[in-house]
């Protein structure tokens, strides 16, 4: 069999890896820069898409028409997603079921835009083989539903990729700590990542991994913590500057950036400090690791809820795991580990990178299809329970969550009237007793029923969940023994025609070539810090000679006449000169700043030595 | 092929747990679709049926009262829906008190719960706990041993118990679910606590 890769499709971060033949050990592909993750992120500019640092280095001057966290968005319908639309700066729109993204005067739906980054992957991967790459395991968080799953397989075959499995992030972990560092025995992994959180319970024995329940939330994780932080900081620019900057998607973006950079630093240090020119002011903040937690304390208490409810799944107590394995960027969080440690009475383990390990348990997986391990196997579940709707939207449960899969169910059906030849099916998943209350998967019509009187026809419809826990549906009329044919209609997917359409069109969002790309990049750099001195110009000018003033004024214009060229050479030349003509300036705004913030204290202190 | 001799087991209650985990791990290395990766569609779809038909399998006779639910469909030649539930039915005796606790209930729901009120619903939802443990012991235990030492006459009026004992524990159970909410104490008041 030919080589598989196992990707881990992120919400902030997305890694491919695969495990070496020579050491039998998984490993990241990093990119030509050493870099292994690639920021989930795309940027569409009139001059092409950029992928990864360069897409992420857009967000501030491209918002509209940047995507960012857009696994937030996979499978989803607009009624599912309008809550949180306000955060992110590019329009989304309702389609016909999923939704849309409006990115300049083109739409492109959440399985495209996760189809580009898993074509830089791939690209990734075939250059560090040295031939093509085809087939690959995608990772997905274990509380994803059908249609998350399938929009997740819908962008792999958009990107190229035959993806011969959907892997669960949390088993997917459990298999890299498999390989040596897991004693048999009851585990429980934690994954939290940029916007999913999952809790999985497996029992580890003679090689088998078996999943005993799974829990979670496909709306929570780091980006949360961002956007608590994010909310707190307009308040406090609102009352210090007396200006609400929640409506400038520029500003939201420069924030956003900080929080989370804020938030990462919070994790080893006990306190850090902000400092943001904006037009008309500079925002200067410290924040204490005290102050985060206090902001994200019920967010990281509201996945308690999940690992409860998998433990009672799996009738064992906290008392009963043996090991407490964490994953995901997000459990670097000291709040988090203290809480995980809590609940489970036991220090977790991290010693493998929690931003790889799922990748590199995907590598295990993709191995073990292609043949290369044989005395491991994954037996993973289905997280949701499957149902159809019966009379009165009551829903009746063909498969219960957490049962293995593959799995499988049949169902009678018949007619209600006589000489009916079509029958309807709602298929949900979850677990309220109302259908409406629950996930609509797919409405099924089966077609070509001969006509008799009612309740004569017996079809039997088997319920298939394979191994990637996604639905397959097959019937069969019994008095006949011929297959009765079924036209899916899935609620939040996409139809067959539209996949192949996109599959054609995914070269037009190529990414763009190389010497494009780093123009594109050359001038946003010096859009950036042109800005950034006419900004400082404005507002601490006159704190340095006339004469500084000038030379400053002579590097903008000659990086103004450099960036209308195409020469990347001297736009990068323009950029360096100008930055360097302002080092000075930037030193005595910085130091007037800091004397702004400290100058109450100092008053203070001046006080008490009185 | 039933659910049993997908194991090669007899059709036998009382089974070794760590015994039957151990056969679904080695027969989960034969069957499992990931070491089958290789092979022609038609092949993959046979192994694919016959995995989950042990996943199935598995699930239906790890737990002793799954175990016998699975039975008596078995015995009745009602093999369709997994894990259909007998129908819940009030066990006659305890009628008269099923009686007093749903008036106590709709109370409860009218939101006329004083604290002896609910004093009285969470000694009555501990009594019927009390009983569904009992029921589990006597399905899973006396019920099961006479099972396996019984013939063919025997076994057909072992098959009305378990209907009935299965019916009484189907019945407590919603009871409890509902005593439950009334008290306020479904986990994280989360719905998703339903149980299969």
């Amino acid at each position: 069999m030919s080589r598989i890769v196992g990707i881990d499709l992120g919400t902030t971060n997305s890694l491919v890896a695969y495990v070496d033949d020579a050491t039998g050990l998984p490993r990241v592909i990093p990119d030509r820069e050493g870099q292994a993750l690639l920021p989930s992120v795309v940027a569409f500019t009139p001059a092409g898409v950029l992928v990864g640092a360069a897409a992420k280095r857009q967000l501030v001057r491209r918002p509209e028409t940047t995507v960012y966290s857009v696994k937030r968005l996979m499978g989803r319908g607009y009624e599912d997603v309008k809550d949180e639309l306000c955060y992110f700066p590019f329009r989304v729109r309702p389609g016909d079921g999923i939704v849309k993204i409006q990115v300049g005067d083109r739409e492109v739906t959440p399985p495209e835009v996760s189809a580009i980054v898993l074509k830089s992957l791939k690209e990734r991967a075939e250059t560090h083989f040295g031939e093509p790459v085809e087939k690959a395991v995608i990772t997905v968080p274990a509380y994803f539903n059908d249609a998350q799953r399938q929009a997740t397989k819908d962008a792999g075959r958009i990107a190229g990729l035959d993806v011969v499995r959907i892997v669960n992030e949390p088993t997917a972990a459990s298999l890299a700590y498999g390989l040596h560092r897991l004693r048999e025995g009851v585990i429980a992994v934690y994954d939290l990542g940029g916007g999913t959180f999952d809790i999985s319970i497996l029992r580890v024995k003679d090689g088998v991994f078996e999943v005993l329940a799974t829990n979670g939330n496909t709306r929570l994780g780091g980006d949360d913590f961002d956007r608590a932080i994010v909310v707190w900081l307009l308040d406090d620019i609102l009352a210090g500057h007396g200006v609400y900057l929640g409506r400038d998607n520029e500003a939201m973006q420069e924030l956003r950036l900080a929080a989370e950079a804020a938030k990462i630093r919070l994790s080893t240090d006990e306190r850090t400090a902000l400092t943001m020119p904006f037009d008309a002011f500079t925002y200067h903040r410290e924040i204490t690791r005290a102050d985060v937690e206090a902001l994200i304390g019920k967010l990281v208490e509201s996945t308690l809820g999940p690992c409860r409810m998998a433990l009672a799944d799996t009738g064992l107590a906290a008392a009963d795991i043996d090991e407490v394995v964490l994953v995901g960027g997000s459990t670097r969080v000291p709040l988090v580990r203290r809480r995980v440690q809590e609940l489970f009475g036991k220090t977790p383990h991290s010693q493998l990178n929690p931003d790889e390990v799922v990748a590199l348990g995907a590598a295990v997986q993709a191995q073990i299809l292609a043949g290369g391990i044989t005395n491991m196997l994954l037996l993973d579940v289905t997280p949701l329970s499957l149902g159809i709707e019966t009379l009165g939207g009551i829903v009746s449960v063909l498969i219960p969550r957490n049962t293995t899969i593959p799995t499988s169910a049949r169902e009678m059906f018949t007619t209600s009237v006589d000489g009916q030849t079509v029958v309807d099916m709602h298929v949900v998943q979850g677990e309220r007793e109302l259908a409406k209350d629950c996930r609509s998967l797919a409405r099924f019509e089966l077609r070509g029923v001969d006509p008799m009187p009612a309740g004569m026809p017996k079809i039997e419809v088997t319920f298939l969940i394979d191994a990637n826990g996604i639905l397959q549906v097959t019937a069969k009329e019994l008095r006949t023994g011929k297959a009765a044919a079924i036209e899916v209609k899935p609620t939040y997917g996409l139809a067959e025609g539209e996949i192949e359409r996109m599959v054609e069109e995914s070269f037009a969002y190529a990414e763009a070539d190389v010497e494009a790309r780093l123009l594109i990049e050359a001038r946003n750099e010096a859009d950036t810090v042109s800005t950034h001195v006419e900004r400082a110009l404005r507002q601490g000018g006159e704190l340095v000679a006339a004469e500084e003033r000038e030379r400053i004024r002579a590097a903008l214009e000659e990086l103004r006449a450099a960036r209308a060229t195409d020469d990347r050479d001297r736009i990068h030349a323009a950029t360096t000169a100008l930055n360097r003509a302002t080092e000075h300036l930037a030193e005595v705004m910085m130091d007037a700043a800091l004397k702004g913030a400290l100058g109450s204290k100092r008053a203070a202190e001046i006080m008490e030595t009185k | 092929m039933d659910y049993f001799e997908v194991f090669g087991l007899p059709r036998r209650l009382r089974l070794d747990a760590a015994e039957l985990q151990r056969k679904f791990y080695e027969l989960s290395r034969r069957t499992h679709p990931d070491f089958h990766q290789a092979e022609p569609a038609e092949a993959q779809a046979r192994v694919l049926e016959t995995s989950a038909r042990l996943n199935a399998a598995y699930r239906a006779l790890r737990d002793p009262i799954a175990r016998i639910e699975y039975l008596v469909r078995l015995e009745e030649g009602r093999d369709t829906k997994e894990g259909a539930a007998e129908k819940p039915q009030a066990p006659p005796e305890l009628l008269a008190e099923m009686f007093e606790i749903q008036e106590a209930l709709e109370e409860a729901k009218a939101g006329g719960l004083d604290a002896a009120g609910r004093g009285a619903l969470a000694a009555q939802r501990d009594r019927l706990a009390a009983r569904v443990l009992g029921i589990e012991s006597d399905l899973a235990g006396r019920l099961s041993e006479a099972w396996d030492r019984a013939v063919a006459e025997e076994r057909r009026r072992l098959i009305g118990q378990f209907r009935e004992a299965l019916a009484a524990r189907a019945y407590l159970r919603t009871v409890l679910d509902d005593l439950g909410t009334a008290l306020g104490e479904s986990q994280d008041g989360h719905v998703a606590n339903r149980r299969h």
